[in-house]
């Protein structure tokens, strides 16, 4: 059952960001960056929590994951530093993927060599 | 050739648009990323003994993981090709967007390249997330101040 809801949303989040591709001039830059808005957005009044606790990786994986978990780690933050929180946590849950995605791109790109 | 004929013409040599195809086909890969990232949030829940808070950095390295290698190996574009939204908007489009404009700049060099480079596609998600959690996590602070 898991699986079938991960493999609804997740699709489903990506079918919509195709249509938005096929229907605007947009670039692919252009429609993640406009879905790390929504998702951060969405955790505005916590609407994310629920959609990650029914829906599992199929909320986690897509790009409006990323929005999310960089809004909750700024406003747990600033339950305990106040507004400064904001800039203090920010990255407290997002830094396993951005710190990952630096270093596995450097190993490639040093390590392989490109074809064209 | 007044202009009305000419956008006539123009627009009958336009490349077909198959939209229904492309949205049907990145439904269905984006789908089989999120079944991916399921199996593997399964089996590091089931190996470690520990709560889906805690499997949700592993699986993302591990998608990252994944998605770079397959950048490398070249594999990865040639399914963006077909996929499209299937392949950017999951975690491993940013992933995949990360180690290409690495890859690109590899012949200019280890620190104007690769150092310069590395953040020349990936950067506008980053930078849009932070300024966007910026603002709202503001607002939301201010309306808790006075709630």
């Amino acid at each position: 059952m898991n699986f079938l809801l991960a493999f609804v949303f997740c699709g489903f989040v990506c079918a919509l960001g195709q249509l938005i591709y096929e229907y605007t001039k947009w670039t692919p830059g252009h429609i993640t960056s406009l879905f790390v808005v929504i998702g951060s957005f969405l955790d505005l009044f916590h609407i994310y929590d629920q959609l990650v606790k029914i829906f599992r990786a199929g909320a986690l994986l897509p790009i409006t994951s990323f929005g999310h978990s960089l809004m909750h780690g700024a406003l747990a933050a600033t339950e305990k530093f106040g507004i400064f929180g904001l800039s203090m946590g920010m990255f407290d849950l997002t830094a396993a993927g951005i710190s990952s995605a630096i270093l596995f791109a450097f190993l490639v790109a040093v390590l392989v060599k490109p074809k064209s | 050739m007044n202009i009305e004929k000419y956008n006539k013409v123009a627009n009958s040599h336009q490349p077909q648009k198959h939209i229904l195809n492309h949205t049907l086909m990145a439904f269905f890969s984006g789908g089989i990323i999120g079944i991916i990232g399921e199996l593997i949030l399964c089996f590091y829940q089931y190996i470690f003994d520990i709560s889906l808070k805690e499997a949700t950095p592993l699986m993302i390295i591990t998608m990252v993981l994944i998605a770079s290698i397959l950048t490398g190996l070249g594999i990865y574009d040639r399914l963006g090709a077909k996929c499209g939204a299937g392949t950017f908007i999951p975690i491993t489009g940013f992933a995949n967007a990360m180690t290409s404009s690495a890859m690109e700049g590899k012949s200019e060099g280890l620190v104007t390249g690769i150092g310069a480079n590395i953040f020349k596609l990936g950067g506008c998600v980053i930078m849009f997330g932070i300024v966007s959690s910026f603002i709202l996590g503001g607002i939301r602070y201010i309306i808790g101040y006075f709630w």
